[in-house]
């Protein structure tokens, strides 16, 4: 079956909702979402707690609620979409190659495609926790599919490594259901997610949470039957002497995300080795013109909110792009991750829009900091703009905005710098 | 008199402030950089809520569980207690989000309602 579009989005996620509900509003015909799952909402649907859309909807939402909202609207429009439907190849012209039980083959010639696929999650051998390899590991949002959708519960007495946001949700997701959950450790000084999940799930159930500790070994024969754990120095190495056991089945790892791009390297797209997503410009597009990303396939975000906005950056972006309505700046501005920041999106600036006010810069930082200023800093250390921020952490992304006024053509790089106050 | 440690959720500076009382009311808030966390530390400290999310068994969908939440927060110590009544709900399909799955849950006067559209199982799929 050979298929035309002139916007192909590659994942029904928050981020591939808002592409295709925002690039509509504007004008954009001719729309295909893909999904591989059953259902629309990505990831959200097993989200069943509350703390969605408080930025985006002004009021306090469940996962698979935030999701309607926009899955209602899609249903409304005239958007095609397509479930269970495997994306298996792109290529550099936008020839998408997928697969679906009622389609069988699919080839789609796009005129732009996004990229929205989302992010999947570190598991065990990508830290390499020594040890047995029995039953009962589980990474934090693969508990919470067989707990949410699937019904089952993965184990009874647990300790779960990571304080990540889905880790924490975990442990009061698995306490709330009966089960045991004896520690959560955090190889960090400091937590990774959000506050409100430190308090509301943990400290609520006086569930402990172990900061410089990690687990060493796991043992059990079918079963996991027990981990050893060890407060970890500096150079997040275990201390013999503190090692100790803990009895449990079940270990839930929340222990990062990674942005999942094989596509994006099919298509010929080189990967930011910190974000491990694609380098886009200020519209989300890749160094290949027409090929767009956004979401956790970008760089893992930590509010769907933020991922909602950056979808509809990119829904007009694709409006303006088809209807060649775009004008390049002379040379590209790049942006650099300075003092005390792990990265910056987006890398680089490529237009001149005269209409536009400012740019907003998403970040993350390396260590967090309190009474700090966001310094954006000019080839010769100019500070050209400056941000006061009470409190920097890792676990919340950063953002500030980038006055237009402040782009001239002779301006190479911007970086930014993380400075006390 | 007593002391209660409290950290404020209402920004990412989570003030870690102490609450002194004596026979259950305030005399002072200590540790917080901004008037809300009073606010918060106050509700925390007289009634803590809390919206509780869960699921419930779901008859003939084309998914066994429905997402569910409390349409309200209820007071944080009924949380255990509202697990075990919801654990015995039984609920069929379809479903629509914002439904009503039960009403008055653990006599709090507050209705455990939907989270998501569940549309009936195919025939020959059931789960």
């Amino acid at each position: 079956m050979k298929l035309e579009y002139d916007l192909v989005i590659i994942g029904g996620g928050p981020a591939g909702l808002a592409v295709a509900l925002e690039a509509e509003k504007n004008g954009v015909e001719n729309i295909l979402l893909l999904e591989r799952d059953k259902y629309l909402g990505g990831i959200l649907p097993q989200c069943i707690h509350n703390g969605f859309g408080l930025q985006y909807f002004k009021e306090e939402l469940t996962g698979p609620e935030y999701a309607e909202r926009f899955i209602a609207k899609l249903n409304d429009n005239q958007i095609d979409v397509k479930t269970e439907t495997m994306v298996i190849n792109i290529t550099p012209d936008k020839q998408i190659i997928a697969i679906n039980r009622d389609n069988g083959l699919l080839h789609i010639q796009a005129k732009t495609v996004v990229l929205t696929m989302g992010c999947r999650e570190r598991t065990r051998e990508a830290i390499a926790i020594p040890g047995n390899r029995p039953a009962g590991i589980f990474t934090a949002g693969t508990a919470q599919r067989y707990i949410n959708i699937e019904g089952y519960i993965p184990g009874r007495e647990v300790v779960v490594l990571g304080s990540g946001d889905i880790g924490m949700i975990m442990a009061r997701r698995m306490t709330l259901e009966g089960a045991r959950v004896k520690a959560v450790l955090e190889i960090m000084p400091f937590s990774t997610g959000l506050i409100r999940n430190k308090v509301q799930c943990l400290d609520d159930f006086n569930i402990p949470l172990k900061f410089n500790h990690t687990i060493t070994r796991i043992e059990g024969k079918k079963r996991v039957e027990r981990v050893t754990v060890a407060q970890v120095d500096k150079n997040l190495q275990a201390i013999p002497e503190t090692k100790e056991e803990i009895d449990c089945d079940t270990i839930l790892l929340s222990v990062g995300l990674i942005p999942e791009n094989e596509l994006t390297r099919e298509a010929g797209i080189k990967l930011d080795p910190v974000t491990g997503g694609p380098r886009v410009n200020e519209n989300r597009e890749t160094e290949v013109e027409g090929i767009f990303a956004c979401g956790n396939v970008l760089h893992v975000h930590d509010l769907a909110d933020f991922v909602t906005e950056e979808g509809e950056i990119v829904g007009r972006a694709v409006d303006k792009y088809l209807k060649d309505k775009r004008k390049y700046r002379p040379q590209s501005i790049k942006i650099i991750p300075g003092v005390n920041i792990t990265y910056v999106v987006p890398q680089h600036i490529d237009f001149i829009v005269p209409e536009r006010k400012k740019i907003k810069i998403f970040m993350r930082v390396k260590k967090p900091a309190e009474r700090v200023r966001i310094n954006l800093l000019d080839d010769k250390g100019r500070v050209l703009g400056s941000y006061k921020k009470r409190i920097v952490t890792p676990g919340e992304m950063v953002s500030v905005y980038l006055p237009e006024a402040l782009l001239d053509d002779k301006l190479k790089n911007i970086t930014i710098s993380v400075k006390r106050d | 008199m007593e002391q209660n440690k409290i950290i404020c959720i209402s920004c990412p500076i989570g003030c870690r402030m102490t609450i002194q009382s004596k026979d259950g009311k305030i005399i002072s808030i200590i540790g917080n950089a901004c008037p809300k966390g009073i606010k918060y530390a106050e509700g925390e400290f007289i009634n803590p809520l809390r919206i509780l999310p869960t699921t419930v068994k779901v008859i003939g969908g084309e998914f066994p569980l429905v997402s569910v939440k409390t349409e309200k927060a209820i007071p944080k110590r009924l949380l255990l207690k509202a697990m075990i009544e919801i654990a015995e709900i039984e609920v069929k399909a379809p479903i629509q989000i914002g439904q009503v799955i039960k009403d008055n849950l653990i006599g709090t006067g507050v209705s455990l309602v939907a989270t998501r559209n569940i549309k009936k199982a195919d025939s020959n799929l059931c789960s």
